[in-house]
């Protein structure tokens, strides 16, 4: 009778919540290779994004918490790393005449954002600043899936009486279906090193692979130690529920 | 007196400093009823929850640097550069989530089972101080961070102060050190997020000293009066607790391996920008029942009151409870009400992510009515009109064996 209740209840406060649930685009779920128990990152998917990042994205946006070292781990060695490394101009200083001066990168810088601040960078974009993309696909619910949706999901045909101010752009992934970044993104927009065809939707799923790298370095660490921790543990658990289980048979009943 | 140890350098030692005694008294020998079920291992749990919050915090403090310019720079050092920095700050902000989950379940086992009944009012008492402090301890850590939703979460918070009336405005400039929240806000957070957890280890050694002085309650609810009722803590539910926490770890281990932000709010990794409100200010999963009450009354200090009530009305749970049967197998009515409360208090976690407007805020308001109606209305009258059920001498007897509790 209770359990019946309950059966009632509950059921009525999920077809609510069901009725409730905002309307919202839904996004297009991609099958991507870090997700899952045994997720790991794609080298040539992350070194075709890295191509990408470099030669769209860094018009404008930095990635200030990604240091060059850390390329090794798209499989990159050390030699060429530094040499990469160097085709970067770093500002540093001040030196000992006081003057701050420009130098090669090294392992041990950033990827830092192309203007000096983001004062500068607002002026340039009418107000609107284009965000560090380190942690970018962290900050939001389904990261990966939602840039990868926002990328491909300009249109050029606007709905009816949909306005659209000046240098803005229609975007219906995006809060309030305007965005300020212009499509960065379109088929064959860079010709990959791999020789790959760079389709949008290829471009896009490299990018996003990529930045959820950068936003995640420690993925594949976090999910390989995992496991080994889970198998463990459980191993552990099933001992202890053995010995337990001898241990209480002791009590005299 | 306890017994003497044969070993002559503990023997001697312990009669000059009776540590030794003690821990045997707590650990070994303590008499503990022998039918408790898994839902006693949760106080254990709390325990070694609360020995890896402290221990990854402590770790953590080494690399945080509590400064507005550097915190958020300082918490994705730690996870990008220090090593296993990533696990140590996951198991830390997963660990806050799954130490709240323990202490509600816990809490909810007192409940059902009527722990908070004479003789045990203070060990609850001491109980809801600890709840209390975890709350000032939670929110003020998730400030540290200085992500978007630390930022204008500790804004929310630290405005409800202003409530109070006449002074409420002098009151939050001194709490936050300033006028708005900024450096000196986060520094006075930083350093009162690293004591009160030991303040809490303090509250937590006098549950458990209140523990041993009256004993565990069971599932029975009666008062164990024989022997054999008993058995030794060791190693009977040291054996039981450490079971209890193979399968918490594992748990605990799923959620810090593969789904360690699936418990906080992602906009935390944005870093704070006094500029930029959030669209939508919501705390950690652990506060959003107190949260709805909190938004379901219109008057900002009487909300506030609604909120802080709805906690401390905790503390006279033992008088409002009228029944003299505690354990819930044997109030066939009230376990109905128990279950209602229990999907009450739900419903006010999930409405108090929302918005408060239209039909949500009209659930916040009938959730948060029947919160305290089952308080001061449903459990007083329900203790002197239920038909209880015929609670049994001890626990061998068979259930249906009479003893009148309620003369």
């Amino acid at each position: 009778m209770i359990k019946k209740i309950f059966f009632i209840i509950f059921s009525f406060f999920f077809l609510i919540t069901s009725l409730f649930a905002e309307e919202k685009m839904l996004l297009k779920k991609q099958n991507w290779s870090f997700e899952g128990i045994f997720g790991r990152y794609d080298n040539s998917t992350l070194q075709r994004g890295l191509q990408i990042y470099q030669e769209v994205c860094t018009a404008c946006h930095g990635m200030k918490r990604l240091r060059f070292r850390e390329l090794q781990d798209l499989g990159f060695t050390n030699d060429q790393i530094k040499q990469y490394a160097k085709t970067f101009e770093i500002l540093d200083g001040p030196n000992e005449l006081g003057e701050m001066f420009m130098r090669p990168g090294e392992p041990s810088d950033t990827f830092v954002s192309p203007y000096k601040n983001k004062e500068e960078a607002k002026t340039t974009f009418n107000g609107a600043y284009p965000p560090d993309l380190s942690l970018l696909t962290k900050t939001m619910k389904n990261g990966p899936d939602y840039i990868y949706s926002l990328l491909t999901g300009y249109e050029e045909n606007l709905p009816q009486d949909f306005e659209l101010t000046d240098g803005l752009y229609y975007n219906p992934y995006h809060d309030g279906k305007v965005i300020a970044m212009p499509p960065p993104l379109y088929d064959n927009v860079i010709e990959y090193i791999d020789g790959t065809n760079a389709s949008l939707h290829q471009l896009s799923f490299d990018i996003v692979h990529f930045l959820n790298w950068a936003a995640e370095p420690t993925l594949q660490e976090r999910k390989s130690l995992g496991l080994k921790v889970l198998l463990f543990l459980i191993v552990l658990t099933l001992l202890l529920y053995v010995t337990m289980k001898e241990i209480w048979s002791w009590i005299e009943k | 007196m306890a017994k003497k140890f044969k070993n002559k350098t503990l023997a001697w030692l312990d009669y000059r400093l009776p540590i030794f005694s003690v821990l045997r008294e707590a650990l070994v020998d303590h008499p503990t009823p022998r039918n408790l079920n898994y839902w006693w291992n949760f106080g254990s749990l709390a325990g070694i929850t609360l020995v890896i919050m402290i221990v990854s915090g402590l770790i953590l403090s080494m690399h945080y640097v509590a400064h507005v310019d550097l915190a958020f720079d300082s918490v994705e050092h730690i996870m990008r550069d220090v090593n296993y920095g990533w696990l140590i700050r996951y198991i830390h902000s997963v660990g806050a989530s799954m130490f709240f989950l323990i202490v509600y379940i816990h809490i909810a086992r007192g409940l059902y089972y009527g722990s908070y009944k004479s003789p045990r009012e203070v060990l609850w008492w001491l109980g809801i101080i600890i709840f209390l402090l975890m709350f000032a301890t939670a929110f003020l850590g998730y400030t540290l961070p200085w992500g978007q939703m630390s930022f204008w979460g500790a804004t929310v918070i630290t405005n409800l102060f202003s409530a109070i009336p006449l002074v409420g405005d002098n009151i939050v400039t001194w709490l936050l050190g300033g006028f708005s929240i900024d450096n000196p806000t986060l520094n006075r957070f930083y350093s009162f997020h690293y004591l009160l957890p030991f303040i809490i280890v303090g509250v937590v050694f006098l549950h458990i000293i209140a523990l041993h002085k009256v004993g565990s309650n069971n599932p029975i609810g009666i008062d164990l009066t024989l022997k054999k009722e008993k058995i030794p803590f060791h190693p009977y539910y040291t054996i039981k607790d450490f079971f209890g926490f193979g399968v918490f770890f594992i748990i605990f281990g799923i959620f810090v391996f593969f789904l360690p932000n699936s418990l906080g709010h992602p906009n935390n990794y944005i870093p704070a920008d006094p500029l930029v409100t959030p669209e939508h200010i919501v705390p950690e999963w652990y506060f959003l029942p107190f949260y709805a009450i909190l938004r379901a009354i219109p008057f900002k200090l009487l909300g506030v009151l609604a909120m802080l009530g709805s906690i401390l009305i905790l503390f006279v749970l033992p008088w409002l409870d009228t029944s003299k049967v505690r354990s819930c197998r044997f109030r066939p009515i009230y376990k109905q009400f128990f279950w209602i409360f229990i999907f009450n208090f739900i419903v006010l976690g999930w409405v108090g992510s929302k918005v408060p407007e239209g039909h949500y805020l009209i659930i916040s308001r009938i959730c948060t009515t029947y919160y305290f109606t089952h308080f001061l209305i449903i459990l007083p009258i329900l203790g002197m009109f239920e038909k209880t059920l015929p609670v049994p001498l001890n626990i061998f007897k068979n259930p249906r064996v009479k003893k009148n509790i309620n003369k």
